[in-house]
């Protein structure tokens, strides 16, 4: 049986929502409360880590792959920076266009909270992904898995 | 309070060095660690919680990885001797460190003074202004947000790096062989009498 003991599986599988909760909410209240998309950024990542460490590699790349991984970490990029493009809309570069509203709400500052979004999927997948890279040294994961199933 | 601090501070520096001089990794990397996490509360101590929250998860996760490498390697302890030469150099650097450090601590304002006009100045309108609640992402996000750009594309290619380098294999397929590109066809393909012939 790959990964750990049952234990580990049973508290990951009751702890591993909470984590991405988090994260998310991390991300989504960056303005507002202390955090960011850097911070939940790595905590999608751990989560993955978590998932990796507990019930072994094959599991965690059904869920994110490696191709999938490095997808995202070009497009939480890609969309950062057009996000800054999207600012000679109303005048200079990475300027908040969206209009504001009162503070301490969730839509109230503009495009802080898609440039927080897209800095999550960015780190997250990409650290994810150099940690699939760093533990599975020197050999491509999809053709890892691809001789393990053929064995 | 205070207490708590320098003494949270006494133990950053004594795992730092005991990170530095035991022979075994493993307990080096466990020892970084500690002084990753002590390190994330004295920023709490000093009012970043944002800097606390992203050092703590950094932390884990550099644990995690360095852990993971050091578990796998087969000779887990250091057993050479050091030489005299790199001790003395570094004791005469870290002296000198010491000096112009505390030259240089004698000119920073107070702490939780700002030296500049402009962080008066986003403490003051950084709400009315972005709308965010939270002063540092509004810095880093708005006002600042051509750096963190530059941030983010530092992480790009580091990353970007680490897989061009981890690969053992390239995705380009195996140059043609001269034969071929001279219209010469391959050994195997040749007829027997022939191949004794070009022999």
């Amino acid at each position: 049986m790959e990964g750990m003991t049952f234990i580990v599986k049973t508290i990951t599988r009751l702890l591993i929502g909470a984590i991405f909760l988090f994260a998310i909410y991390i991300t989504f209240y960056g303005h507002l409360t202390p955090g960011g998309g850097f911070a939940g950024g790595i905590m999608v990542a751990c989560g993955f880590i978590l998932l990796t460490l507990a019930f072994g590699k094959k599991m965690s790349l059904g869920k994110l792959s490696d191709f999938w991984a490095s997808l995202l970490d070009n497009l939480g990029a890609f969309t950062f920076w057009s996000i800054g493009m999207l600012g000679y809309i109303a005048g200079y570069y990475f300027m908040n266009f969206i209009e504001k509203s009162n503070p301490f709400g969730l839509f109230s500052a503009g495009t802080i909270l898609a440039s927080n979004i897209a800095i999550c999927i960015k780190v997250g997948s990409s650290i994810f992904a150099v940690f699939m890279a760093l533990t599975i040294f020197g050999r491509f994961i999809s053709d890892l898995i691809a001789a393990e199933d053929e064995d | 309070m205070l207490i708590l601090f320098y003494a949270l501070l006494i133990f950053c520096i004594i795992g730092s060095i005991i990170a530095i001089e035991i022979r075994n990794i493993l307990a080096s990397v466990i020892a970084a660690g500690a002084v990753g996490m002590a390190l994330s509360i004295l920023f709490l101590f000093l009012g970043a919680p944002d800097i606390a929250i992203t050092q703590v998860v950094v932390e884990i996760i550099v644990l995690i990885i360095l852990i993971r490498s050091t578990v796998s390697l087969d000779n887990t302890s250091i057993t050479k001797h050091r030489d005299t030469f790199a001790i003395l150099s570094s004791l005469i650097f870290f002296g000198l460190f010491l000096v112009f450090a505390f030259m240089a601590f004698q000119g920073l304002p107070k702490f939780g003074e700002p030296l500049m006009k402009v962080s008066t100045s986003y403490l003051r309108d950084s709400v009315t202004q972005t709308g965010a609640s939270n002063v540092v992402m509004s810095i880093i996000l708005d006002y600042r947000a051509y750096d963190t750009l530059g941030e983010a594309t530092v992480i790009f290619t580091a990353i970007l790096g680490a897989f061009v380098i981890l690969r053992a294999k390239g995705k380009k397929r195996k140059e043609e062989s001269d034969r071929v590109k001279v219209g010469i066809p391959e050994k195997e393909d040749l007829p027997e009498a022939l191949i004794e012939v070009e022999e």
